[in-house]
């Protein structure tokens, strides 16, 4: 039996604990922006790229932040990955720019890129609206095949809880 | 330089490509002619930079740039620090000081166009205002810059740069030189002249020699110069289709300027209304700006500033609103003007820079008697007429799907058995608000600088076709009279 300080560790756990923690516990995890996918888990990454874990660990869905999309502003282009490439976490797959700067999205973790968000060709403007909606018409950026080395990645990256603590601290305004 | 794009956290922590950040800087350049006024530094002037009494314990994000060598603690504030804060800027650090980049009511795109639709003010006071006196003031300022000091009329402004004293023609700095009368401000006669934030430790160091220079030689023939400098003083630009609207109404009765005869590249002083019974000291208005659009630049003693702009806003936010340092960028690059660090450094001379138009006709000899006078002049003559031309030169771009960014390659258009070729790099880019287009300026070899000649530029490893473009790339809009 697990004693309580375990549960909450599971269910709350932090940037440095996701690190330790076996993939198991992972599905438990809290998930408040998840907005389909019911099995899908959605984790982090400090350069502030998200990326939802379907049930069976096979597939994803990445993008950008919320907080990323509302700090950037109004985002007028996005250069979209290259579809069948494989890329290693961290690769430069893609950029948004806006009037101000241009922002690399990098591969939160290795993957396949198997589909491109194409609406995002015509509405750059939608990842200001919707950045973290992975349905038709959302912002997600990539739908991709997770590989082994993949979910090991995925292990290291922030849950919803810890980025949005993370956010905070590096200030709003 | 860096072309290429900076990870998201880089981006929104600040760290952005020095795109972003010194371009947000700087000046006017050419626009500008602007500055005259500030000149009225209280002749007390050499003073300290005002401390802002309020609201200093509100915390503030910053965005550390990567150009800004500052390091937070030693950066200024501005006289309108607190009145940044109180409108919810974001700031960063720019040339020294600590810079609104936006504010909370409107993103970069809102304001900018708000700026092309109705009026913004803009906080310039970390630029540097400087004074030259003396009966060797205009001579001096000749043998630095390729202008024509001497000849400029009273409140006439023009664009300008400080030369390299190697001769090599390169440019210190970019800067607007205004002739002041002595009356009707508190500044006195002299040449106001307004140089970039970021370049202040150089240029006040390229300054100090070359007076003390001069005066070892011109002293005794009665030709002294001195220079003082307007730190803590105000300015602000004011810009816009609405911006003599606002301004007009601000003046104070007495005043009785006609703004409608105050033209572009004139200035003049007045005093201005603050509130129902309060009128400030005189202000240094200057007719131009930094965007392209009909606008001022206001000079205020620094404990005037707040009340000034307060002001100046108090037109209403349908009519007038605060912009930032963001918004000034893609206006002044719409409206094809340079910034110094990007667009031009101490290796581009005036004529590469597309700036020959700032040397009037009898300054354009070897002889002429300013740094680099001779290797200009043979610039300034094409090689096949037996001058040496130059080998590069400033052009814009219109650039088709990515916006191209600041070190971006420009190579000549790929073609089936043709390698590209390197013709030069982008020194300024972003997307248009006003266009919806991609525009960018840079330097390519001479030949390919036509308008509508076709070239690539490369983003992110990738050729994206672009053209070579006439600048502005959106019309001015300067106030030249009836015409």
């Amino acid at each position: 039996m697990a004693t309580i300080a375990r549960c909450l560790r599971v269910v709350r756990p932090t940037a440095y604990s996701a690190v330790l923690r076996n993939s198991a516990s992972r599905t438990i995890g809290a998930r408040p922006f998840s907005m389909t996918a019911t099995n899908a888990v959605r984790k982090y990454t400090k350069e502030h790229e998200w990326i939802d874990l379907s049930g069976d660990m096979k597939t994803g869905v990445l993008g950008i932040s919320e907080y990323a999309a509302k700090q950037l502003g109004d985002i007028v282009y996005v250069e979209l990955p290259e579809e069948g490439k494989e890329v290693q976490a961290g690769d430069a797959i893609g950029a948004v720019e806006s009037v101000k700067s241009a922002a690399d999205i990098n591969a939160p973790i290795s993957c396949k890129i198997t589909q491109i968000n194409l609406v995002l060709e015509e509405k750059p403007g939608t990842i200001n609206q919707v950045a973290e909606d992975d349905s038709h018409g959302g912002g997600w950026i990539a739908k991709v095949q997770i590989t082994e080395e993949g979910l090991k990645d995925f292990e290291q990256l922030l849950d919803a809880k810890a980025y949005e603590e993370y956010t905070a601290e590096e200030g709003e305004h | 330089m860096q072309s290429r794009s900076s990870s998201l956290a880089r981006i929104l922590r600040g760290v952005t490509p020095s795109h972003t950040a010194n371009r947000y800087a700087v000046r006017a350049l050419t626009t500008s002619l602007s500055h005259p006024t500030a000149r009225r530094q209280q002749h007390l002037s050499i003073s300290i930079r005002q401390l802002p009494t309020l609201a200093t314990t509100t915390t503030v994000t910053q965005t550390r740039y990567a150009s800004s060598s500052s390091s937070e603690s030693r950066l200024q504030k501005t006289p309108l620090y607190s009145l940044h804060l109180a409108h919810g800027a974001k700031m960063v650090p720019f040339g020294g000081f600590h810079m609104p980049v936006q504010y909370a009511s409107l993103s970069v795109a809102q304001s900018h166009l708000f700026t092309r639709s109705h009026a913004s003010v803009f906080d310039v006071s970390h630029m540097v205002q400087r004074l030259f006196r003396g009966p060797g003031a205009a001579q001096f300022l000749q043998s630095i810059t390729p202008s024509g000091v001497e000849a400029l009329a009273e409140h006439r402004s023009t664009l300008s740069c400080l030369l390299k004293e190697d001769g090599s023609g390169g440019i210190v700095d970019d800067t607007i030189i205004t002739r002041l009368g002595g009356a009707g401000g508190e500044i006195g006669e002299g040449f106001y002249v307004v140089t970039n934030a970021a370049c202040q430790e150089k240029d006040d160091v390229y300054l100090d020699r070359e007076v003390a220079k001069w005066n070892r030689e011109m002293t005794g023939k009665g030709l002294g110069v001195r220079e003082e400098r307007l730190n803590g003083r105000g300015l602000v630009a004011l810009q816009g289709p609405g911006a003599e609207g606002v301004l007009a109404g601000v003046l104070a009765e007495e005043a009785g300027l006609d703004l409608r005869k105050l033209l572009f590249g004139q200035s003049a002083y007045a005093r201005l209304k603050l509130g129902v019974a309060r009128v400030s000291r005189p202000v240094l208005i200057s007719r131009g700006g930094y965007t392209g659009e009909d606008g001022f630049e206001i000079s205020i003693p620094g404990d005037e500033a707040v009340a000034v702009t307060e002001a100046l806003l108090a037109a209403g936010p349908g009519k007038v609103q605060l912009a930032g340092l963001g918004a000034r960028d893609s206006l002044r690059l719409e409206a094809g003007m340079c910034l110094y660090g990007h667009d031009l450094d101490e290796s581009t001379t005036p004529v590469e820079a597309g700036l020959s138009w700032i040397i009037p006709k009898e300054r354009r000899t070897a002889d002429a008697g300013f740094y680099g006078a001779d290797v200009i002049a043979k610039q300034l003559v094409a090689k096949s007429k037996g001058g040496s031309g130059v080998a590069r030169r400033r052009v814009g771009l219109i650039v088709e799907g990515a916006p191209a960014r600041e070190g971006a390659e420009i190579v000549s258009r790929a073609e089936e058995g043709k390698e590209p070729v390197k013709l030069g790099a982008v020194t300024s880019g972003c997307p248009s608000p006003s266009l919806g287009k991609n525009i960018a300026m840079g330097y390519v070899k001479d030949g390919f600088h036509k308008a509508g000649t076709e070239v690539d530029v490369l983003v992110r490893g990738r050729p994206r076709k672009a053209v070579v473009a006439k600048m502005p790339f959106v019309p001015t809009k300067y106030w030249k009279g009836e015409t």
